[in-house]
């Protein structure tokens, strides 16, 4: 199969613990499995700089892209032999996405008090491990359809 | 402080206040925010009972009674989290319906999402209608969301899915740029397995306009799948498509730019012209000021520079610079990729930088980093000096076992394959062994250097080493000291008095085991401290491999179920190709497959055993066609005055066994050889593969060559294969087999030179011989090649065996020695002369 996959999106906070999280494959099973990965990843990644520019390892033969701000550490995950640069722009979709809803304050105790709209944009970017959408504008509209009504039609993309 | 609005959060509680859910007047907001909190507690790994995800998501089904767009789209979030089962789908699936024909184009997006999430077949059917007009709906999230659904949905239902093939080539069509993504993506599932369909898609949008990167990026996949999947290697002219993927490098996006120079990279039989595009542009990436883009560049060229180092040699100088990133991923890969790509004269500046990063990086990378500069080192021999000490002084220092595992069999590898490397080899791993904190390596490294030492021109230099082990290590390593002094004395005749006062000052060590070898070496090795010869059976007996070991059992051993009939092994297939040379660890009584194992079993029959040092031995030529009842190899062994024939058999019968299995060979059309001896088969039972053997004397030096008709000939008896018991008496019978042959090739040894140039340079002018000859027509040049090298049997160098395509013209440069151990260079030009025939010189 030849189709990009997302294996997982992590949003993980400055100690490693989860914010919010999403997996889209059977690779780890169990919720200690996830918890695993998830310390493995964390440590691996703890002291580089991600801030400026994402960047990019090697965990369990899975390539992880991932972006740091504030408190707040994002992991996107994909098969070893996956585009990294096809990766990174989904990362960088959700990530803008979700500063464009959260007005640009993007901490963990933003985060926290808006984590509908995070829950709501990873929905909007990936659909079972499937790209819905990787433009920070497009998953941004789709998410803020709070002020509409239920009359209103998004307009074309 | 920590702070969380989740603070303190309890299941109990939380389930408790999604009552509010069954209120008659909902509160759009307070609802949101209880599914927020149960998405929370679900997020952290907090899981519900049973009853408890039933009660919830009975809840949640009364929310849709709310208009409100956001409750809704938390409603959806939360129905998809909670799974439902089959029966609890039923409730919802009427107001998912209606959200599917909803005005609001968030409600049908969303539905449909959710609902085929949730759907099974019967379901499906249902709202099949309303989905294949979503996939083509004017709102590309509606589309997409039905196109995406129709992706998961594949998997389980594609017969209903494969009937939207109309609407999805629509789809395919669409403005929108994630749309046609989507559609192209199913699309594309849906008519895999038909390979004209896929091409025919291919052909017509590589033509015509894709309108995102994520499509491209698709296109150029199922582009490389065509190019693969269109066999003709011998077609004139480019590549189909190759110029699609070519002009890709030139997208404004650059994860197309990325993915069409990865694709190149992977064509199969890719040439350096169709490289060197995609090269430059991996090049200019590996200057990014992005990590991604450096990593994705480098990886890649990693690869390309296992089978084409030439092609990424341009890019040494900004590897090196990359051996400081930041990131160690990249670091690590740049320096295992110019481990690749280096020539000689870089090695010693590429060792030094990479000294002071070796302290910098985790053992996993280290280990890359190891496996790299062995075969660096297996590369360019001559420099195994430089590079073999450097391996020495990281196994000094701080590592883990996987670490310096690797670090020791790569220096075993090396001493093995390098000649030269062998005594300094030796000499750093008994420096490591003084120092080892791993009882496994030391154990290894003793038993290696008790077969590899006794070999080395003054053996007695090992011996301090070994005997410390006695005094210093724990009682594993002693008793594998004790085996090791004893295989030196055993070898070599001059230490033996030595060794002796050494293994009786271990009479008294406080181990069972360690005390145990030393008597069972002392009584053994005979001459009783005196210089005499240890006897070949004494040496088979204390250091040979047991044919069968033996398993731990109930039953009290008993010597007389042990054979008493020598039994030469079953010989194994020939090591698959590419496999990783194995360090200490192979199993060293494995099959034989080289000249060294070969030769001992040879020597090993009495017959055989004053034939010689044996020059080489042929590749297994098979004497029976495939599926027969009698499956006969062949491997000509030679020697300076004999050649021996072995014949493998095995016997695919389960109602037969054979017995008396010899093999006669008429010789009449090889009239220098006469038979001399022969070495027949006891027994072949069923699926037992067994070896005959039948020497032959032929003049001595001479490259005799001849044709051997060969026949089976046994007596058959019939086996019931319930009970796997024989019958008493049996019949006579006789196979007959196919010929085999001895060729001048059989008395070539394929031995490669690294750099043919120089060999040829420094060989005498007199001993050259040129020639030339037609070939007549042949089906190709590269056919050509390949015949010519098959036939002399020498070994290819420096790549020369590869034919480009579409070339008219080629040099092959073959290596080999010839029996008299005479070293030989053939230097063959090849050109096409007229349309079919092949001219050589």
């Amino acid at each position: 199969n030849s189709c990009p996959a997302v294996k997982n999106i992590l949003i993980l906070d400055s100690e490693g613990k989860r914010v919010a999280v999403k997996y889209y494959s059977d690779e780890w099973p169990t919720n200690s499995a996830k918890l695993a990965f998830e310390k493995s990843l964390f440590g691996r990644t703890l002291k580089s700089n991600a801030r400026t520019e994402a960047e990019i390892t090697i965990c369990d033969s899975n390539i992880v892209i991932y972006k740091f701000v504030q408190d707040l550490h994002f992991f996107i995950t994909g098969g070893d032999d996956e585009n990294e640069l096809l990766l990174a722009t989904v990362l960088q979709g959700l990530f803008d996405a979700i500063a464009l809803r959260l007005r640009n304050t993007i901490d963990k105790r933003e985060a926290l008090e808006n984590l509908d709209v995070i829950f709501l944009c990873i929905d909007e970017v990936v659909d079972q491990g499937m790209i819905l959408e990787t433009d920070a504008n497009a998953i941004a509209g789709k998410v803020a359809i709070q002020n509409m009504d239920a009359s209103a039609t998004l307009s074309e993309q | 402080a920590d702070y969380s609005p989740f603070l303190g959060i309890e299941k109990g509680a939380v389930l408790q206040e999604a009552r509010v859910f069954n209120d008659p007047q909902l509160d759009p907001r307070r609802c949101s925010q209880v599914i927020t909190k149960l998405l929370y507690l679900l997020n952290q790994g907090e899981t519900f009972t049973k009853v408890e995800a039933t009660e919830v998501f009975f809840a949640v089904t009364k929310l849709f009674q709310s208009k409100d767009i956001g409750l809704r789209r938390m409603v959806y979030v939360m129905i998809k989290e909670l799974s439902p089962s089959a029966d609890e789908v039923i409730i919802v699936t009427s107001s998912l319906m209606k959200d599917m024909t909803s005005k609001t184009d968030m409600y049908r997006a969303n539905a449909i999402r959710v609902l085929c999430r949730i759907t099974d077949g019967t379901l499906l059917t249902q709202i099949e209608r309303y989905l294949k007009q979503a996939i083509v709906d004017k709102n590309p999230v509606v589309a997409s969301a039905a196109l995406v659904s129709g992706i998961h949905l594949l998997q389980t239902n594609p017969e209903i899915v494969k009937r939207w093939s109309n609407e999805v080539q629509e789809a395919v069509q669409s403005r929108a740029a994630l749309v046609q993504f989507h559609a192209l993506a199913l699309l594309h599932q849906i008519r895999q397995n038909d390979r004209l369909a896929v091409n025919k898609l291919v052909s017509s949008l590589t033509k015509g306009s894709v309108r995102s990167p994520l499509a491209q990026c698709l296109l150029i996949r199922y582009t490389s799948q065509v190019i693969r999947e269109s066999a003709n290697n011998n077609q004139a002219g480019d590549r189909p498509f190759y110029d699609f993927l070519e002009g890709c490098l030139r997208h404004k996006a650059e994860m197309v730019i990325f993915e069409a120079a990865r694709a190149i990279t992977e064509l199969n039989g890719v040439t350096s012209r169709e490289l060197t595009p995609a090269i430059t542009v991996l090049q200019l990436f590996l200057s990014s000021s992005k990590p991604v883009l450096r990593f994705a560049a480098v990886r890649t060229l990693n690869k390309v520079a296992m089978t084409h180092p030439m092609a990424v040699t341009n890019c040494n100088i900004d590897m090196e610079s990359l051996i400081s990133d930041q990131n160690r991923s990249i670091a690590t890969l740049a320096i295992t990729t110019l481990l690749k790509t280096g020539n000689e004269s870089s090695v010693d500046r590429l060792m030094k930088q990479i000294t002071n990063f070796m302290s910098d990086i985790a053992d996993e990378f280290k280990i890359v980093v190891v496996d790299a500069i062995r075969s660096l080192c297996l590369k360019f021999p001559l420099k195994h000096r430089s590079l073999m000490n450097f391996l020495s002084n990281i196994l000094r220092e701080e590592g883990g076992f996987e670490y310096k595992k690797a670090i020791v069999d790569s220096i075993v590898i090396l001493i093995r394959d390098i000649p030269e490397a062998k005594e300094s080899g030796l000499l750093h791993l008994c420096e490591f062994i003084e120092d080892c904190e791993f009882t496994y390596l030391s154990t290894q490294i003793l038993h290696f250097l008790g077969i590899e030492g006794p070999k080395t021109s003054d053996p007695s230099k090992y011996i301090r080493y070994i005997y410390n082990r006695v005094h210093l290590e724990n009682a594993t390593v002693r008793a594998g000291a004790v085996s090791t002094l004893a295989k030196f004395g055993a070898m070599v005749d001059t230490l033996k008095p030595r060794v002796f006062v050494l293994l009786r000052r271990c009479l008294f060590d406080n181990d069972d085991e360690v005390r145990d070898r030393a008597t069972l070496y002392l009584n053994t090795l005979g001459g009783d401290g005196a210089v005499v010869e240890t006897g070949e059976d004494v040496k088979e007996f204390l250091f040979g491999s047991l044919y069968i070991p033996l398993e731990p059992s109930d039953d009290a051993f008993d010597i007389n179920s042990v054979p008493k009939e020598v039994k030469t092994q079953p010989l194994a297939e020939k090591k698959a190709p590419g496999k990783k040379p194995t360090g200490l660890g192979a199993p060293p009584a494995g099959p034989p497959s080289t000249v060294d194992a070969y030769e001992k079993l040879l020597s090993s029959i009495p017959e055989f055993a004053n034939f010689g040092k044996l020059f080489k031995f042929s590749a297994p030529v098979e004497l029976t066609e495939a599926e027969t009842e009698y499956a006969v190899n062949v491997v000509k062994h030679i020697f300076d005055g004999h050649v021996v024939f072995q014949y493998n058999c095995t016997n695919t019968i389960p109602e037969q066994l054979l017995e008396n299995v010899t093999v006669i060979v008429d010789a009449s059309e090889a009239e220098e050889f006469a038979e001399v001896a022969s070495k027949p088969l006891r027994s072949l039972p069923y699926d037992s593969p067994g070896q005959i053997f039948v020497a032959f004397e032929k003049p001595e030096g001479v490259p005799a060559v001849g044709k051997f008709s060969n026949m089976l000939r046994f007596i058959v008896k019939e086996v019931d294969p319930s009970t796997g018991e024989a019958e008493d008496d049996g019949v006579e019978d006789e196979y007959q087999l196919e010929e085999l042959e001895v060729v001048a090739a059989d008395y070539m040894l394929k031995v490669g030179v690294s750099n043919f140039r120089n060999a040829w340079e420094t060989m005498d002018a007199d001993y050259e011989r040129v020639d030339e000859y037609g070939l007549g027509p042949r089906e190709s040049l590269a056919e050509a090649v390949n015949a010519v090298i098959n036939l002399l049997g020498m070994q290819p160098c420096e790549g020369t065996e590869v034919v480009p395509n579409n070339s008219r013209s080629h040099t092959c440069l073959l290596s080999g020695v010839y029996i008299g151990n005479v070293k030989v260079l053939v230097r063959l030009q090849f050109g096409l002369d007229g349309p079919k025939d092949v001219a050589m010189k």
